[in-house]
């Protein structure tokens, strides 16, 4: 693009694709800025033909005052934080298995890969259903056969049986991430270790994980971006009930249970600034690590 | 002490076999080289020696003790590899530091020795750097001088200098020598470059297809090549190896003789030929002739002062105490 012809073509050519993109970000956000100031409760008649009540930040106000918020919160970090933890953990352990020579190399990878194409209503109330339901679970069975007591899953463990749900949604992402960072590690690295006495578990620690952790950081910023907004798997499951309310089923609940709109959007507004600290605080670790 | 003995070491990928059984000894404080076309083995070879490949048949000795079996890491010896294969984020002292830490040795014997290596090795104003802030030739250094602190019996070397541009690889050849003589240390080193392997060994090991073609000083393979492999293979520029009517006036099936090894005149001698390209490097020419008694056109080493002009015609007259006759199967007659 050295031209100043080829960089106006490229404008012009670029120029569709920015104006859908404006209209489909700004524009809601604009609605929820300013539905956020507004008093907006259809039941109670309000319209937008009638004109709204400016509330200033009231709205904002009893949003993050009332009971419900600093739990949801709560509920959101650990939801976000534990499936992080799991995913990388497990994501780690598995694409080293997979980076190993085996019989059926191709179809193993395809299935470990095959949670990913499944939607998270869909996954959700699989295992809902088959796996974790009290009387007809494969887990209930599983219990009643070494002679347990079913457990009530999404009842009486009900966040962690949220992050495993998700945990099984996102493991998939992490390993393929982290299986092609491990493939493009040098061989002649991980034998000069071997000749320099370094044993597997010190090879594993000293080698593989620190060429690793460009990989790793990537997955920890693109899944919590996507973490924080998880609401299908609450909705089906649990419906944010037994202390499974994150902040966005919370945000839902205002809109649409309580029909409160103009409280609903104020905690939108929340979640952006939440969403943002956690992406600039991340983008600076991803940064730092990116440009080793 | 670092006597190397290979007793029937044979290695096969699959069916395919790499290396048929072969014997070799290297000495305790031998410069061996390892030398052959790309593809024939070597680094092979060199990892069945260093452990980092199990072998198919066979065993490998070091200083008597049978080593088939034992993991790399015990059987004392040093690897550098041919992309340096350095820990990328670590840093030039961590990195030399690597083996000793995994070795446990104490705090101060480490800075100790990772201070003298970087010493000798002119890595100390960028010890703190990582690997991808330095130069080759540096890089180079550094993978050197993580084999060195481990003071091992035997360094093995693969292609070593292959990724560093002309000049730098006539320097650190030259180090690399010099760092042989100053250890004492049996070394190994694989190259294709037969150069390299003429300017620094003790033992030069050909090798084509995986099967050892001769062994010996560089001055023996020069003067003695067993083969007419080894004959087109040592020696810069290659030696003209010369079939037909001519060779079998000396019962023949080839015979061999090296550019430096025919005289050039204007007036008479043994073959008549043209001049085709002229190579002038200032201290000698080489002269591309094209004989009417051979197919392919003679190499001819001459003084750098010689200029003769495309197409002019010459006489060449080989020196006779210096050719080599080769048979049918391509085997040296005396
Ligand atoms: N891991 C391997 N699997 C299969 N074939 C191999 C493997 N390593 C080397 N080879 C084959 O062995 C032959 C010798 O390779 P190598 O020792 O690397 O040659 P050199 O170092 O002399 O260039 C080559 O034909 C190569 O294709
Ligand atoms: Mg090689």
């Amino acid at each position: 693009m050295a031209t100043q012809q080829s960089r106006s073509a490229a404008r012009l050519m670029m120029a569709p694709a920015v104006v859908l993109l404006m209209g489909w970000m700004l524009v809601p956000l604009i609605m929820t800025l300013f539905f956020s100031f507004k008093k907006y409760v259809p039941l109670r008649g309000d319209t937008i033909g009638n004109g709204l009540d400016w509330v200033g930040l009231q709205n904002y106000e009893r949003f993050i005052s009332s009971s419900s918020f600093w739990p949801s919160v709560q509920t959101t970090l650990i939801i976000v934080i534990s499936v992080l933890l799991i995913t990388i953990f497990l994501g780690v352990l598995l694409a080293l298995l997979l980076d190993q020579p085996m019989w059926g190399q191709g179809v193993i990878r395809i299935l470990v890969i095959s949670p990913f194409f499944v939607m998270p209503t869909v996954s959700a109330l699989v295992w809902k259903n088959m796996f974790m339901d009290p009387v007809n679970g494969i887990l209930a069975h599983l219990w009643k056969f070494f002679g347990a007591e079913p457990i009530q899953w999404l009842s009486h463990e009900s966040l962690p049986s949220i992050i495993m749900i998700v945990s099984w949604q996102w493991l998939p992402f992490a390993t393929l991430i982290l299986l092609t960072a491990i493939q493009s590690l040098d061989r002649e690295q991980l034998e000069a270790a071997e000749m320099d006495g370094a044993q597997r578990l010190k090879r594993f620690w000293h080698i593989v994980l620190p060429h690793l952790s460009r990989a790793i950081t990537i997955v920890i910023l693109i899944q919590t971006i996507f973490l924080l907004s998880i609401f299908a798997e609450i909705f089906v499951t649990t419906g944010g009930a037994f202390g499974t309310k994150t902040l966005t089923y919370l945000i839902f609940q205002r809109v649409f249970d309580s029909q409160n709109i103009g409280l609903g959007s104020a905690g939108g507004v929340y979640a952006i600034i939440l969403a943002n600290i956690v992406a600039i605080f991340l983008m600076r670790i991803v940064g730092k690590n990116l440009d080793k | 002490m670092g006597r190397i003995v290979l007793n029937q070491v044979s290695k096969s990928f699959g069916s395919t076999e790499v290396i048929p059984p072969l014997d070799l000894a290297i000495e305790d404080g031998e410069f061996a080289v390892f030398v052959g076309p790309s593809g024939c083995g070597k680094s092979t070879l060199l990892r069945l020696i260093a452990g980092l490949e199990d072998v198919s048949g066979g065993v490998v000795q070091i200083d008597g003790k049978d080593m088939t079996d034992v993991p790399p890491a015990k059987r004392g010896l040093a690897m550098v590899f041919q992309s340096y294969a350095l820990y990328p984020h670590m840093t030039v002292r961590k990195n030399i530091a690597f083996p000793l830490r995994m070795a446990k040795m104490p705090k101060a014997e480490v800075n100790k020795r990772v201070n003298d290596a970087a010493e000798i090795l002119n890595l100390t104003d960028y010890i703190d750097r990582r690997p991808g802030q330095l130069s080759g030739g540096q890089r180079q250094r550094v993978a050197i001088g993580r084999a060195i602190v481990r003071e091992p019996s035997a360094f093995l070397f693969d292609e070593p200098l292959s990724n560093l541009d002309a000049a730098l690889r006539g320097g650190m050849r030259l180090e690399i020598s010099e760092m042989h003589k100053r250890l004492d240390t049996t070394m190994i080193y694989v190259t294709h470059d037969q150069v390299e392997a003429m300017t620094m060994a003790d033992k030069i090991v050909v090798l084509q297809a995986g099967v050892i073609e001769q062994v010996g000083s560089p001055l023996e393979l020069y003067r003695a090549p067993c083969n007419v492999f080894v004959a087109g293979f040592i020696g810069s520029p290659r030696m003209n190896l010369l079939t037909g009517a001519e060779a079998q006036k000396h019962n023949a099936t080839t015979i061999g003789i090296r550019p430096e090894h025919l005289s050039i005149s204007n007036e008479s001698g043994t073959w008549e030929g043209t001049v085709g390209v002229s190579e002038h490097l200032g201290s000698d020419s080489f002269f591309h002739v094209q004989c009417a008694a051979f197919e392919n056109p003679l190499t001819v080493r001459a003084d750098g002062g010689l200029e003769l002009s495309y197409g002019s015609k010459v006489f060449l007259s080989p020196d006779m105490a210096h050719m080599h006759y080769f048979d049918a199967n391509g085997l040296r007659i005396e």
